[in-house]
């Protein structure tokens, strides 16, 4: 495809035609911050930690999904998006325990958020699904990042197990009818766990180990899972 | 949150795709497994195992201490030790000192032809040359085997025959680049649950096609074009009426077949009456998704065929594979991306270990054993006298148990594999079993075969020692030592140099083999030496990421797909096969096919699966049986049925599904108290010496629930 060029904080860049802002920007060595977006997984701009200002474009638009068009200049840290950046993370930090988010916890200090920004805000307690052998759902730590829906599906695996639920505040991740993954398609494949950012999904060893108990008696425990059962098709 | 003391780059050990992991590892234990994404493998994908079963590195029943049988065995009389109690734990010394004492005594007795050697396709490379070595240099035999005689065997032989190559002849991952995939014989979702990925992603995302050849509805047909039904055992009539409409049609690649084949005259011949017609009543298959079938091959851009062991574990695998391999010649579908002929290698290293010579009829290389120049290179390479190897071909996997006797096979080591589950018609192996006058296990567990052992030689797991594992798509992949190995538990490969030594010191032969090796870098580069394929494989080169046989050189890039220009045997060759039926064909008494397999959950004998908390996510074997059979017999889902062969009976529970057809049965093959090869049928394939896993007759009878074998604690928590 043909290049595009393309002015990112008053530097110019030249790359081809489709990339996105978010990528043209690392080109010139510039990070933008993102939050739900992972390499490899489809980009859905959800999160808006990656807005940036466009010259003649009123709204902020996510660098993860916006693709570079000719003579566009682009600013990624400017008055606006800093603002929008470190209201977004107040607003994750007043609902969502982020303790296991170290690159979220870095944006903050980095931000300079404000944590007590919203004293009020509703926090989003869940109590932990444990009903497999394999890992731990802790929804307390979810940020709906997509990530893990989107791996189990399109993006990877092919299960389609998990998907959003709810409405609103009430959004969650969850199984059809809520059902435990033992019951569902799920096959454990643990893709999911392997790209939740902030610890929400977690193998069970490692979350055993963490509350204190000791690895032989992980080990030793009665098995615990329910009996797996499987749909025909 | 814990941070890791370490995170350790590896290759997964369980199938032959070769995962990419990261061992994150706390107080020397693997809490948690991670996969890099830009792993060119598997991208970051794992499957269950890959992801979570690893527990069974810290099982309390794992032996890490050298153990000797406390009750001397003597041939014929052999029994079962699974508890410690029966055993003596020793020092390395001793039970090194006896196992050569013992190995010697034989072999000064009896000769070469009385030792024999399983090797191990989950173990390294290094691990494999080194005790394939050992048998040929120091006992003069090439009673030397592994578990691929029971995998692929009939398809490496017929690739051999037809190109003069046994791999897959491309990289999984092209298979993004393909118009068209066949895949058959393969629960490819369950077995090679990454490479699935790639192919759903090929059909989701890239607009692939995908047709499925099968007698189980496995989950790849739920994003199949076609899938046609084939009753098990019936593939030459089926790909032979495809190759029949091809030619009939005249869809063949002319030029193709004019510059890279010979035989296409015959061959038009000898296929002249497998019509689809004929094909339908053989496979009862619908003739027109035969015909549609071959249409959509033949007229595909590139069109690859990726099988596993459907095709090959029969009395007739070779003609199987065979007929597979004609579908490629006549179309040309090889020697580009996104085509060729791709055999699915089960274990984690199974490709390594035929490369490394844990052949009977192979030294390293394929180079042949009955051939008088490679057996003077690999004197010569191994310090051996002039005509001091054994020219004669050696005994595969399943002739080593039927060759024990007196005047036969006396002494057997095995490392690693587990005969007493993998061999067919157990209840014959466990005869044999019984009659080795001397037995040696090298593993992690006492297994079903280790049981029997004299001397148990503590091994350390994939995670406790160096090495290379070569993956399906010949990728030569890093092993490493995460953590110190449990207990006195040793790597295979110093086992071996160890022993080695002392049987060299015993037998006071004048000229002796190197077995000095301190490291398997050091291992490998004297396999590089005699192994042109492997010249170019070194460590400091797969240090990131693994490279792709064959490696000419030093500068050599690695070969992503093979033929792009020829064959190595110069022209692909037809040849002429016809339909020979299955050994035991279902009957009054017999109504029903048994089929054999693996589960996503379990691996093979479940030596590792087993002692994992892997097994509660499937802990009891079930066989599957369609509901239009199970309503006739009466059997409710989830209810005990009693199976029985010609050989054998196994009481399990009933899985009423559709996941198999009408007349079909399933039995997973990992589990011991009801253990499918007591029912499977000990008929060979006559080339490859391959056993018919994939077909044999059995009966179902309704069975109380009281019936079934007690849950087995052994090899869990």
């Amino acid at each position: 495809m043909a290049d595009v060029t393309l002015t990112i904080d008053g530097s110019s860049v030249s790359v081809p035609a489709g990339t996105t802002i978010l990528k043209a920007a690392e080109r010139l060595g510039r990070r933008v911050p993102t939050i739900c977006y992972h390499d490899y997984c489809t980009a859905n701009g959800l999160c808006r930690i990656c807005v940036v200002e466009v010259d003649g474009v009123k709204p902020l638009l996510p660098a993860c999904l916006s693709r570079v068009s000719e003579g566009m200049k682009v600013s990624t840290s400017s008055v606006r998006t800093e603002r929008s950046r470190r209201t977004i993370l107040e607003m994750l930090d007043s609902a969502v325990d982020l303790s296991e988010a170290p690159e979220i916890q870095k944006f903050i200090g980095d931000y300079h958020a404000d944590r007590a920004r919203f004293p009020e805000a509703e926090r989003r307690e869940v109590p932990v699904r444990d009903d497999n052998p394999m890992y731990i759902r802790d929804y307390a730590k979810c940020i709906l990042c997509w990530r893990c829906v989107q791996v189990c599906a399109d993006d990877a695996q092919f299960t389609y197990a998990i998907n959003f639920k709810g409405r609103g505040f009430d959004t969650g991740i969850g199984t059809f009818f809520d059902k435990p993954m033992p019951e569902t398609s799920c096959v454990f494949c643990g893709q999911c766990v392997g790209v939740c950012p902030t610890g929400a999904l977690k193998s069970k060893r490692e979350a055993l180990l963490e509350q204190g108990v000791s690895f032989d008696e992980i080990l030793q425990a009665t098995r615990g899972g329910k009996k797996r059962r499987r749909k025909s098709p | 949150m814990i941070a890791p003391d370490r995170v350790v780059p590896t290759t997964c050990p369980y199938c032959g795709v070769g995962c990419n992991l990261e061992l994150h590892i706390k107080d020397d234990y693997v809490y948690k497994v991670t996969s890099p994404f830009e792993a060119v493998v598997n991208h970051g994908n794992l499957c269950v195992k890959g992801r979570f079963g690893y527990d069974f590195i810290y099982n309390k029943d794992r032996v890490t201490t050298p153990l000797i049988r406390k009750k001397a065995q003597a041939p014929g009389a052999r029994t079962q030790a699974f508890d410690r109690d029966q055993w003596r734990e020793v020092s390395w010394d001793e039970a090194l000192d006896y196992t050569t004492d013992r190995m010697v005594e034989i072999y000064q007795r009896d000769g070469a032809d009385a030792m024999a050697v399983y090797c191990c396709a989950k173990a390294t490379n290094e691990d494999n040359y080194l005790l394939q070595k050992l048998f040929r240099t120091l006992f003069r035999s090439n009673n030397i085997d592994h578990c691929t005689r029971l995998c692929h065997a009939g398809s490496v032989v017929a690739l051999q025959m037809a190109l003069g190559s046994s791999a897959m002849s491309n990289t999984a991952a092209e298979v993004i680049h393909s118009d068209l995939f066949l895949v058959t014989g393969s629960n490819t979702a369950e077995t090679h649950p990454i490479i699935a990925l790639q192919m759903k992603a090929a059909v989701a995302n890239h607009g692939a096609k995908l047709i499925v050849v099968d007698p189980r509805r496995v989950e790849m047909v739920n994003w199949a074009t076609l899938w046609l039904p084939e009753k098990p055992g019936t593939d030459v009539p089926l790909f032979s009426a495809m190759a029949h409409v091809i030619v009939k049609e005249r869809l063949y690649n002319h030029d193709f077949i004019d510059r890279r084949t010979e035989g296409f005259e015959d061959f038009c011949k000898s296929i002249e009456h497998f019509t689809p017609e004929y094909a339908e009543a053989i496979s009862g298959v619908d003739r027109n998704l035969i015909i549609q079938a071959a249409r959509m091959y033949a007229t595909a851009k590139n069109a690859a065929i990726y099988w596993a062991l459907g095709i090959p574990e029969h009395s007739h695998g070779t003609d199987n594979a065979m007929s597979l391999i004609h579908l490629a010649l006549l179309t040309g579908h090889i020697g580009r991306q996104g085509t060729g002929l791709n055999p699915l290698r089960g274990q984690n290293n199974v490709q390594g270990a035929s490369d490394s010579g844990a052949m009977p009829w192979h030294y390293p290389g394929y180079q042949r054993v009955d051939e008088e120049a490679s057996a003077r290179k690999f004197e010569q390479a191994w310090n051996i006298e002039p005509g001091g190897l054994n020219r004669r071909l050696g005994l595969t996997t399943t002739e080593i148990l039927s060759e024990v006797r007196p005047g036969g096979v006396r002494a057997l080591h095995i490392m690693g594999e587990n005969p007493m589950m993998s061999e067919p018609n157990l209840n014959h192996t466990r005869h044999m079993m019984e009659q080795v006058e001397f037995l040696a296990a090298q593993d992690l567990f006492i297994n079903e075969s280790g049981a029997y052992a004299d001397v148990f030689l503590p091994a350390a797991s994939w995670a406790e020692k160096e090495g290379t594992f070569t993956n399906t798509d010949r990728r030569v992949q890093r092993v490493r030592k995460a953590l110190e190995p449990r207990g006195q538990a040793r790597a295979d490969w110093e086992i071996i140099c160890d022993l080695a030594g002392r049987i060299e010191k015993k037998l006071g032969r004048q000229q002796t083999s190197f077995w000095a090796f301190r490291s398997p870098a050091e291992v490998l580069e004297e396999m590089g030496r005699v192994v042109p394929e492997y010249a170019g494989v070194k460590y400091s080169r797969i240090e990131k990421q693994g490279l792709q046989t064959p490696v000419w050189d030093d500068n050599h890039p690695g070969t992503p797909y093979l033929f792009a220009e020829s064959f190595p045997r110069g022209r692909g060759k037809f040849y002429d096969i016809d339909y020979v039926p299955s050994v035991e064909m279902p009957d009054e008494e017999y109504p029903f096919i048994l089929t054999t397999g693996r589960l996503l959950e379990h691996w093979h004998g479940g030596t590792l699966t087993r002692h994992s908390k892997l097994d509660d996510l499937y802990p009891h074997a079930r066989i599957e049986i369609n509901p239009a059979d199970a309503a006739r017999l009466k059997i409710e889902d989830d209810q005990a049925v009693r199976v029985s062969s010609r050989r054998g009976t196994v009481v399990l529970r009933a899985w009423v599904t559709q996941r198999t057809t009408v007349g079909v049965v399933f039995i997973p093959m990992h589990f011991a108290e009801a253990a499918a090869n007591l029912l499977t049928i000990d008929a060979l394939d006559p080339l490859a010496k391959i056993p018919e896993y994939k077909a044999c007759a059995v009966r179902i009878l309704p069975a109380g629930k009281e019936e079934l074998p007690p849950t087995v604690t052994r090899g869990r928590y």
